[in-house]
């Protein structure tokens, strides 16, 4: 068993509580280091794309998971960091600034949609992201002369400091460094002032004015940094995909984020690490089972989308803190073995609270 | 300059037809919105699946089309009531994102179910007003539109007579202004829940078996969802004729931007739209105002 015994303050706020989780995380990253020198190309690029993945689901759970912010348009700052990218190459560009400024100009589209949120919330929001998604899925097909419409557009191949990363296995590395980076700043933030007021805001919007907080300029900001990372992964993604076109960044791919940070479990980058992963792996898992169905069931096309529905509904029904909770529950059956009691993670019971009149 | 006239006749026309499919989408969501506070991503696919159904029973079973359309609509109903029952309901109490996201796995299980069922191709099937058109004062409008909207306001009138003046109906009203009053009055509120569902369950039938026609039986068919979003911003949240005027309001939109402004403006007006409406009212024309609670 293990105490949170602290001797010192700042051992309250430490990246990491306990030694155990440096070794745990290093041979992690060790691990993830070492895998493209034994693993196949194929599945190097996978993984390179999963962890794409990874920093677009961090970046939705900036917004949505520590923010409260609800977004189901995700795809469109992904698609605006994927276009800007592939566009400032074409421009001649080099690679290491061009995705930064890529990431800046999703920030920049971030912080446009933020300022609706400080007059709408929730369902609203909700909906006010969706339009937006929509309408730049259509401004980037009918924007020839910079995205090359529905024809779609070729990314040229990245060069760092001189040496071309075109490879997967090379990309990889980029990818790998770069979901590290973000990783390490959002822990980072999240232990600071402002990660604890965007905490704030998301609980409680009045306790937080109460405190001081600026609240609308918390909830800006947040939509500015979230799609500013989101941004991120999609100039990684732009290299991976190789040929930009609209149909890359649909509802589906916002609806795939959503349920990455869902599943994942609001309110932790774990969560959305582990939720990303899960997702980026379900097609694989399907047509895994497809072998073992009949041949007729097996030939279909909706099995992926019929899946991906029902561990979504299974999720939101039966673990509503997603793979984040069951692992937190698991840890502390292990750490607490003979003493663990499932009534501590039970969920209070709640009445139907209305949000009309919020 | 009589051209200019017709055309845009015809324009509003087709707009206001559009525009009433989408009130049918739109009432249905608000139906069950108001209701449960839920909003349901999942009912574009309840008109896939009804319109689906429908192609089935008419070309492949090979029922005459007058049979069908009750028998989908009691189908889709009864679906959309267990669909409450067994799965909605277990979510009350927990944060409105949970409905959201429930609904939206309901509606990818949906839509995968149906293209497991069905195929992925796109289908039609007949209705005894196909192909036809009736010309009023020079604009030529197709029959199938007419029958749509008249449709659409039968229904529309029928919910409104029946959360005027049956029990049913009013006890509904009850229990969406405040559940737990309406318990304690004798209202049973779980299962009114889900016959509301089931209500909004045969207005997507319908809606789904008169729009397939028109356009092609396919998946796609979902993205009504979207626009019947917009028009329920536009008309005001959880007003049953908000969402009318609302739906209307938009296919009317729509249809003037594809008419009169440049390629690709149909696509997004609709949006726009929404979130114009968002940010300057956010409660819609018909929409009441609340004070915001702490």
């Amino acid at each position: 068993m293990r105490f949170d015994y602290h001797t010192r303050y700042a051992q309250g706020f430490a990246l990491l509580r306990h030694p155990s989780d440096w070794l745990a995380y290093g041979s992690l990253l060790a691990a993830l280091l070492v895998l493209p020198l034994v693993a196949s190309t194929y599945l190097v690029g996978e993984l390179g794309y999963v962890l794409i993945l990874c920093i677009a689901a961090m970046g939705l759970m900036t917004l949505t998971g520590f923010t409260g912010q609800v977004s189901l348009g995700h795809a469109s700052f992904v698609a605006i960091g994927a276009y800007a990218h592939a566009w400032l190459m074409a421009q001649g560009v080099p690679f290491a600034a061009s995705v930064p400024l890529a990431a800046l100009i999703a920030a920049v589209a971030g912080l446009v949609v933020g300022i609706p949120a400080i007059r709408v919330h929730g369902l609203y929001l909700a909906m006010v992201t969706l339009a937006f998604a929509i309408v730049v899925e259509q401004v980037i097909g009918h924007w020839r002369s910079v995205t090359g419409g529905y024809m779609g557009m070729v990314v040229a191949t990245p060069r760092l400091f001189g040496w071309s990363v075109g490879s997967p296995r090379a990309f990889y590395y980029v990818c790998l460094a770069l979901c590290v980076l973000t990783l390490v700043v959002l822990a980072n933030l999240m232990r600071s002032g402002l990660g604890r007021a965007m905490t704030g805001v998301r609980d409680s919007e009045a306790a937080a004015l109460a405190l001081g907080i600026e609240v609308n300029r918390v909830k800006v900001g947040a939509f500015g940094l979230s799609a500013g990372i989101t941004g991120l992964a999609g100039a990684l993604m732009a290299h991976h995909i190789g040929y930009l076109t609209p149909d890359a960044f649909t509802l589906l791919l916002s609806l795939d984020l959503v349920l990455m940070v869902v599943i994942g479990g609001l309110g932790s980058l774990r969560g959305a690490i582990l939720g990303a992963v899960l997702i980026s792996l379900l097609p694989n898992a399907v047509s895994a089972l497809k072998s073992l169905l009949p041949t007729a069931m097996a030939r279909q096309s909706g099995l992926e989308i019929f899946v991906a529905g029902l561990v979504l509904a299974l999720f939101v029904l039966f673990e509503p803190t997603g793979l984040n909770g069951r692992w937190l529950k698991l840890r502390a059956l292990f750490e607490t073995f003979p003493l663990y009691r499932r009534d501590t993670f039970r969920r209070q019971k709640t009445y139907m609270k209305s949000e009309r009149n919020r | 300059m009589t051209n200019a006239l017709d055309l845009f006749a015809q324009v509003t026309v087709n707009g206001i037809a559009v525009g009433t499919i989408y009130a049918l989408v739109a009432m249905g969501i608000v139906l069950i919105h108001k209701a449960t506070e839920v909003l349901n991503f999942a009912h574009g696919d309840l008109l896939v699946l009804s319109a689906f159904s429908a192609w089935a029973l008419i070309d492949l079973v090979g029922l005459p089309f007058w049979l069908v359309v009750p028998l989908v609509a009691v189908g889709i109903g009864v679906l959309a009531y267990g669909i409450d029952a067994l799965v909605v309901r277990r979510i009350a109490g927990q944060p409105q994102f949970a409905g959201v996201m429930l609904t939206i796995a309901l509606a990818f299980m949906i839509r995968g179910a149906v293209s497991m069922g069905f195929g992925t191709e796109s289908q039609s099937y007949a209705t005894p007003w196909s192909g036809r058109t009736t010309e009023v004062a020079g604009v030529a409008i197709a029959d199938l539109s007419l029958v749509i909207t008249g449709t659409a306001l039968l229904i529309a009138g029928g919910l409104w007579l029946f959360f005027r003046r049956t029990r049913l109906g009013v006890a509904m009203q009850a229990a969406s202004q405040n559940q737990l009053a309406a318990h304690l009055n004798g209202v049973r509120v779980k299962r009114l829940n889900s016959l509301v569902w089931a209500l909004a369950g045969v207005t997507a039938a319908i809606a789904g078996m008169f729009l397939a026609p028109v356009t092609l039986v396919d998946t796609s068919l979902w993205l009504i969802t979207l626009k019947a979003l917009a028009a329920i911003v536009l008309g005001g949240f959880g007003s049953l004729p908000g969402a009318v005027l609302g739906g209307v309001l938009i296919g009317l939109i729509e249809q003037y931007a594809g008419g009169y402004m440049p390629d690709g403006f149909r696509d997004i007006a609709p949006y726009v739209v929404l979130i114009a409406a968002l940010i300057l009212r956010p409660r819609g024309i018909l929409g009441e105002a609340h004070g915001r609670r702490v």
